[in-house]
Formats: structure tokens, C-alpha cells, sequence
């Protein structure tokens, strides 16, 4: 199958899809346990606060920002790049200090995401965004790096698999942000 | 998982295929480089292999141990004190001790040994040796891949060391045992190690798989089609592939555990009252929750550590059944269908939780259709085998035992699938005989098969043909003895992991027999030290190999030098023109998949 096919997939891009499916899962999973336990007794469904629609503004402008990055990369215009990848990084930090910050209403509204009499909806939203924010943190640390060479490395590569594996990753968590947001909106 | 494209990673994926041209032992290899942080696919299969034999010996020996106390419970042995110190007061193993053997054993089985040691050698040895490549996609996630698992390891390593004990709440570490430090001695510290363990093994199958389903489909020499591939990797690739989708899925769960230990979070707690703490404030938490986290998982793990087992059986029987497999594209099929229905089935563990029987119902029906692939395959081999010109080598025999044993184990499966039957069997030891002997024993020998058959191609050498006999022999009669009558003793209604059945008025018919268990289990160990002093001695005593091909197999591993250097083969990978099945084909014993096709060949 793409062992013939004359565009074959970078083989890093290939095992990016795989642990792609990986991560899914783990949402899925913890997801879906919500769900099991929402059909549980003593379930309080809590209002999601405004600021988890500026978390997600935030994080789909970083998914355009990175793709404007990648674009200027394509184009060797690593001057572009740099400030585009800078600022995908600044919003990637907005966008985590804005989380904390809509978690720190609940605490503020008397609801517990984490410890004595917390409340079931929370924890799971708790976790799941904490574990999201690993993800962004992962991407952020990858384009940091990658940032940092084209300063400072002797020798300038072109080669664009990296920064299209490194934006491929960044939408899917842009995405997987917004199904988890859409999940606990609706759910 | 983010940090799969981080930046150590590129620097080692000089896609091996790239450099088929050049030679590749320019490099001088030092101590360090060649046998401790490798990243040949073939050391460090060997390390895989060589952990993975250090934890059977361990969870062996832990077996042995605890079935001593079912065996004897009223006997004193006073070395064991010498040994175990407090946790066998008075020759006596005490209840937490026990409890705590149960669970590590069974931890210590099923993932170091029979996923990390099996599929963890098996796929690092055989896939790129098998498809024709030089290496794994990436050695150095590979390399990674070990060295988290051997982390694993020394972490729960040190659990059996702190004060408290390892974790003893079974290896299925359902809360609350395994979310509140209160409830046990092993629920403190024990459970923390065991979690970071467990955590640290997903984190090594997740980079192991991902590299082994990356290998298959992108490196593959020239003309081996993903249809001309041996059997062993597609069996090894649908490990691979149910272990990533089904290890994050546990993973989940173990995040929610550790929110509930250390956080004060209430997925799984609710309306817990315990002794000398009180009652706990934890509401609205679900200890259910845990089990379909953990089952949905817990099933394909089975296959994982089954799968392995099959596809290298099914190689081995028509290598030395001197016959093409009986059904290539129906093995291929069914182990498909087995791994599609793997994920669907994991309820069956859970009928009796008060799961709505209709849905139970459901649940039900799939499990039962995975009788349909298993059927087919158990068909396959017996075809394979008949009527063909039988060599029995050591691999052959554990192969024919593997066979044996799926299909009694897989017998049981049935009962239990019954949700109605399960009423009474479940918990019972008729559970512990069905996946002791499906999936415990069977994948063992499909492991010893493995070895025996590929063991001249690892170390150059044969093992002892005389020991390999008496191990056969004694292991595949005492596996039936030992498990066989379990299944009277379920049926009988008796329930596993107690401590003492001497007590209860039921169960004390079975005094002699639980005896007589143990003492088989014994000998059965001892058998596999045996196999073990072969395995060290022959690696440097060992008969020479003289040939290359010393099976007359078809597949590709035999085409390279006796002792391969890192890359595999010297000068070019060879090209494949056939699959890996033509034995016996016009009348020819066997043709190996390098063999162009003749003018006057038939085709299959
Ligand atoms: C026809 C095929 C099979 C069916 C219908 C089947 C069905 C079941 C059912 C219903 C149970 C739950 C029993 C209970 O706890 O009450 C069970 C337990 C188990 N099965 Fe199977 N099984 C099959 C094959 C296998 C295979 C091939 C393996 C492994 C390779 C396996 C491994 C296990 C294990 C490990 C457990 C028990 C886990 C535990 O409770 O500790 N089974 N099986
Ligand atoms: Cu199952």
C-alpha cells in the first residue's frame, strides 16, 4: 500500500497519526466514562463559564498563527516564521493561564474540581483539561525548539517535514480541544 | 505521547532502507553501545528476552510459594520464615503476604512476562528480519522502549521491598482496594509503586508498538507484499495495533485512580465506610466506572498476549509440517475479526455487577462469536498438520501443545460467555483454569516454541535437544494436571483467592487435590529451571549452527548470515518473489521467498 505510491508519508508523520489514534483513545475513554458515570446517582451537571470561549478563540487562532508559519516557512521566509511561531507560542500560554483562570471561577462559586466534596463534572473536566494542556505543552516545547534552531543553528536546514508534522500535530489538538469543549458544553 | 516527534528521534531515523548499499559495521561498537544501550532490533530483543525470563522466574517462584500455602495450609515451614521474614511468621505465609504474592504474580505474568518478554522479543527479533529491513523504523524509540520497560520493572521490583508490602489487591487492581491507602497494608506505598510501574509499561508498549506497526507497513523489502508476509507478522502487527488503541484506554483509568489516591477526587469512591478510619466523605463515585476502564483493556490484552503466540505457531507448524498453511488469507481473516471483536467483548467480565442483562445479552452474543475466528484457526493448523511429514523438533512439539491447549482453554470460554452460567462460575476456579490455560500456558508455549525454533538464529547455536524433550513432556502433562482438575473445583463452586479452603464445610474435599496441584506445580518449576540452565549453558556450550537454514524454511531471517551483524544482511536486502509458504510445492521440499518464480511453476 504506501510502500509503491510515489508521495510516500514521512516516517515520522506516519507515526504521528498512530499516536494520534493513541491519544484519541485516551480521551475516548475518558469521555466515555463520564458518560457511564452521568447515568450514577448523585450527578450535578455545572454551567461551563464564558472563559472556556476565550480558551477555545485562543487556541483556534494559534491553529491559524501555526498555519501562517508553516506557510512562511514553505516560502523560506524564516523571518515571518519566527514571528509566527513566536506568537503561536504566546497564545499556546494564553491559552493555558485562561484555562486556570476559568477553573479558578468554580473554585471562587464554592464548586470543587479536585479534593473533598468536589464535584464529579468538574473532576473529570479538571482532568481532562489538565491532560490537555500536556499535550499543548508538548507541542509548545517541540516548537520552541525548533523555533530556537532557526536562530541559532549554523547550519539552515529547509527540509519541511518537521514543521509539517509540528503543525499537523498542533490542529489535532486544537480539535481534540474543541470536541472535549463541545462534550462537556452539551453533554 | 507528544514527545514521540521530539528531537532525539530524527537524528536515529536514518531510515535504514536508505543505506542498503553500504556496509555497516564501520562503527566501532563498544561495551556500552553493543550490549546495554543498543539499538540493534536483535540485542535488544534479547534484552527483552532475558527480563522477560528473570520475571517468569520471579512470579514463577511467587507461585510456587502461594500455592504451597493452599497445598499444605496447615503445615509449617520454617525456611520460609528464613526467606520471607515477617511475612511468614511461624512458617506461615500470612494473609497480606499471600495476597500480595497473588497479585504480583499475576501482574508480573501477564505484562513483563507474557506481553513484554513475548511480543516485546518476538516482534523486535522477527519483523525487520522477516519483511527484509535493516532495522526498526526507529531504533532509538525501540532502545526507549526497552529501557522504560526495564524501569518498569525496577519499580515493581521495589515494591515487594517497602515496609507495607507490594499492592495485593489482585492484578486487575480494582478500587477501592487499589484507591485507598486505608484499606490495606499493600494499598499504601505498595499501590503507589505498582501505579507508576504500570504507568511506565504503557509508556514502553506505546513506543514499542508504534514502532512495530510504523516497521511493517513502511519497510518492507522490495516485493513483499503485505499478502506475501509470514503469518508471525501479521500477528505481531495486530498486537501492535490493539495495544495502542487499547493501552491509553487503561491509561485513562490509572489517571482517574491516581486523582482518587492523591486528590481527594470521587470517580470510583462513593459510600465507603472503613475499619478504624470511619466513614469517607467520597460521593457519587463508581467502582464499576474502574472495571470497564480496566476491561477494555484487560481483553485485548489478552489477545496481545495471545496473538504473538499464534502467529509464530502457525510458521512453526508448517515449517516443520513440511506443508503449506491450510488457509493463509483465513488466518489472516480471522485474526482480523479476533482483534475487531477483542474490543467489543469486555463487558463479559462484568456480568455479575449488576450489568442490565439486556445489554449483557449483547455482550453475550460477541463474546461467542469469537468462538467463529478461534474455530477457523484451531481448523487451519489441525489441516496444516494432517497427512504432513511431520518433523518433531522441540518448537514443533510446544507448537502441537499450544494447539492442545487453545482448544481446552478455549472450550471453557464458551461456558463463561453464557451469562447465565457465568452466574455460578464467575470468581470461581473455573475461571482461573480457563485463562490459565488459554492464555497462561498456551502463550507460554507458543513462547517456547518460539525460542526453541529461533534460538539458533539469536545465539548461533541449538539448545539441548534431551532437556528441550523432558521440558516438553513434563511441562504440557503437568499444565494439565495442574489446571484441569481446577475446573471441578469451580464448578463446584469454589470461589478463588481465598486464603484457606480447609475451613469451609464445601471445600474440604478438596484438600487432597489442592495437594496434589501443588505439588505438580512444583515439579513443573522445577522442570522450567531446567529449560533455563539449557537456555544460559547453550548459548556459549551450545551446538554450532553449520548452515544458515538449519529448518529449511522459506522466510527471510534464514537467508541471513549465522550471526548477523547490525543491518542484517551483508550487500543488499534480498528481494522477495514468493510467499513464505511453498513447501513441498511441484514436488520441491521447500522454496525459499528469495526463489524467483520458475517458467514451469504453478501458481498458487
Ligand atoms: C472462545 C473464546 C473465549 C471466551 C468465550 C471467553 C470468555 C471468558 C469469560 C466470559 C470470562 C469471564 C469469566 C468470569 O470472570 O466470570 C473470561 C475470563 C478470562 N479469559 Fe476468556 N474467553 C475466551 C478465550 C480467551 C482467550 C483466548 C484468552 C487469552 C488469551 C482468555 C483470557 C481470559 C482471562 C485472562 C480471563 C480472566 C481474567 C480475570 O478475571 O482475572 N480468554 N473469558
Ligand atoms: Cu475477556
Amino acid at each position: 500500500m504506501l510502500i509503491n505510491s510515489k508521495e510516500r508519508i514521512h516516517p515520522h508523520m506516519f507515526t504521528l497519526w498512530v499516536s494520534m489514534g493513541s491519544v484519541i483513545m485516551m480521551f475516548a475513554g475518558l469521555t466515555s466514562a463520564l458518560i457511564v458515570k452521568k447515568n450514577q446517582s448523585a450527578w450535578i451537571n455545572i454551567e461551563i463559564p464564558y472563559q472556556f470561549y476565550f480558551s477555545t478563540i485562543i487556541l483556534l487562532s494559534s491553529s491559524g498563527t501555526i498555519y501562517l508559519a508553516k506557510r512562511f516557512f514553505n516560502l523560506r521566509n524564516m523571518h515571518y516564521f519566527r514571528m509566527l511561531s513566536l506568537i503561536t507560542i504566546l497564545l499556546s500560554f494564553f491559552f493555558i493561564v485562561n484555562q486556570f483562570y476559568a477553573f479558578s471561577v468554580f473554585e471562587n462559586n464554592n464548586l470543587h474540581v479536585f479534593g473533598r466534596n468536589s464535584n464529579g463534572f468538574l473532576s473529570f473536566l479538571g482532568v481532562t483539561a489538565l491532560l490537555h494542556i500536556l499535550h499543548v505543552l508538548g507541542g509548545v516545547v517541540a516548537l520552541s525548539i525548533m523555533v530556537f534552531k532557526a536562530y541559532y543553528s549554523s547550519v539552515k536546514t529547509y527540509s519541511n517535514s518537521r514543521i509539517n508534522i509540528l503543525s499537523t500535530y498542533w490542529h489535532f489538538v486544537d480539535i481534540l480541544w474543541v470536541y472535549l469543549f463541545l462534550f462537556f458544553l452539551f453533554i | 505521547m507528544s514527545s514521540t516527534f521530539s528531537d532525539h528521534s530524527s537524528a536515529t531515523l536514518v531510515a535504514p532502507h536508505l543505506l542498503d548499499d553500504t556496509h555497516h559495521e564501520h562503527h566501532h561498537e563498544t561495551f556500552i553501545s553493543k550490549y546495554v544501550f543498543s539499538m540493534d532490533h536483535k540485542m535488544i530483543a534479547k534484552q527483552f528476552l532475558v527480563t522477560g525470563i528473570f520475571w517468569a522466574v520471579l512470579g514463577g517462584l511467587m507461585s510456587v510459594l502461594f500455592r504451597l500455602q493452599l497445598g499444605y495450609p496447615d503445615a509449617s515451614f520454617p525456611w520460609l520464615e528464613d526467606i520471607l521474614g515477617k511475612w511468614a511468621k511461624g512458617g506461615h505465609i500470612t494473609p497480606e503476604a499471600y495476597y500480595a504474592l497473588v497479585t504480583t504474580h499475576g501482574t508480573v505474568l501477564v505484562f513483563f512476562v507474557l506481553t513484554a518478554g513475548l511480543s516485546g522479543t518476538f516482534a523486535n527479533f522477527l519483523i525487520p528480519l522477516q519483511i527484509g529491513a535493516r532495522d526498526m523504523a526507529s531504533p532509538f524509540m525501540n532502545m526507549l522502549s526497552f529501557w522504560f520497560f526495564f524501569l518498569a520493572g525496577l519499580v515493581m521490583l521495589s515494591s515487594i521491598f517497602v515496609e507495607t508490602g507490594p499492592f495485593s489487591g489482585g492484578w486487575t487492581a480494582y478500587p477501592p482496594l487499589s484507591a485507598l491507602r486505608e484499606a490495606s497494608p499493600g494499598s499504601k506505598s505498595g499501590m503507589d509503586l505498582w501505579i507508576i510501574s504500570m504507568a511506565l509499561f504503557v509508556v514502553s508498549s506505546l513506543l514499542g508498538g508504534l514502532n512495530y506497526i510504523a516497521t511493517v507497513l513502511n519497510m518492507r523489502t522490495k516485493g513483499m507484499s503485505m499478502t506475501r508476509l509470514p503469518l508471525t507478522i501479521w500477528a505481531l502487527f495486530f498486537t501492535a495495533v490493539l495495544g495502542v488503541l487499547s493501552f491509553p484506554v487503561l491509561f485513562s483509568g490509572f489517571i482517574l485512580l491516581i486523582f482518587d489516591r492523591n486528590f481527594g477526587t470521587s470517580f470510583y469512591l462513593s459510600d465507603i465506610y472503613v475499619n478504624g478510619v470511619g466513614a469517607l466523605p467520597n460521593e457519587g463515585g463508581s467502582a464499576i466506572l474502574y472495571q470497564h476502564l480496566f476491561w477494555f483493556l484487560g481483553h485485548p490484552e489478552v489477545y496481545i498476549i495471545l496473538l504473538p503466540a499464534m502467529g509464530m505457531v502457525s510458521e512453526i507448524l508448517s515449517t516443520n509440517a513440511r506443508k503449506p498453511i491450510f488457509g493463509y488469507m483465513a488466518m489472516i481473516g480471522s485474526m482480523f475479526a479476533i482483534a475487531i471483536l477483542a474490543f467489543l467483548v469486555w463487558a463479559h467480565h462484568m456480568f455479575v455487577t449488576g450489568l442490565n442483562p439486556f445489554l449483557g445479552s449483547i455482550f453475550v452474543l460477541l463474546t461467542l462469536l469469537i468462538a467463529v475466528p478461534s474455530a477457523i484457526k484451531v481448523f487451519n493448523w489441525l489441516t496444516t498438520l494432517w497427512r504432513g511429514n511431520i518433523r518433531f523438533t522441540p518448537g514443533m512439539l510446544f507448537s502441537i501443545g499450544f494447539v492442545s491447549l487453545f482448544i481446552s482453554g478455549g472450550l471453557t470460554g464458551i461456558w463463561l460467555g453464557n451469562s447465565a452460567l457465568d452466574i455460578h462460575l464467575h470468581d470461581t476456579y473455573f475461571v482461573i483454569a480457563h485463562f490459565h490455560i488459554v492464555m497462561g500456558v498456551a502463550s507460554m508455549f507458543g513462547m517456547f516454541a518460539g525460542i526453541y525454533h529461533w534460538y539458533p538464529k539469536m545465539f548461533g547455536r541449538y539448545l539441548n535437544n534431551t532437556l528441550a524433550y523432558i521440558h516438553f513432556w513434563i511441562t504440557f502433562l503437568g499444565a494439565y494436571l495442574i489446571f484441569w482438575p481446577m475446573h471441578y473445583e469451580g464448578l463446584a463452586g469454589m470461589p478463588r483467592r481465598y486464603y484457606d479452603y480447609s475451613i469451609w464445610e464445601s471445600f474440604k474435599q478438596f484438600s487432597d487435590l489442592n495437594r496434589f496441584i501443588s505439588t505438580v506445580a512444583m515439579i513443573v518449576f522445577a522442570v522450567q529451571l531446567l529449560f533455563i540452565a539449557n537456555f544460559f549453558y547453550s548459548m556459549f556450550k551450545g551446538r554450532k549452527l553449520l548452515t544458515q537454514n538449519p529448518w529449511n524454511s522459506n522466510t527471510l531471517e534464514w537467508t541471513t548470515p549465522i550471526n548477523p551483524g547490525h543491518g542484517n544482511w551483508e550487500g543488499d536486502i534480498p528481494e522477495v518473489y514468493r510467499w513464505a509458504y511453498d513447501y513441498g510445492k511441484d514436488g520441491t521440499e521447500f522454496i525459499s521467498q528469495v526463489t524467483p518464480i520458475g517458467s514451469s511453476e504453478s501458481t498458487h
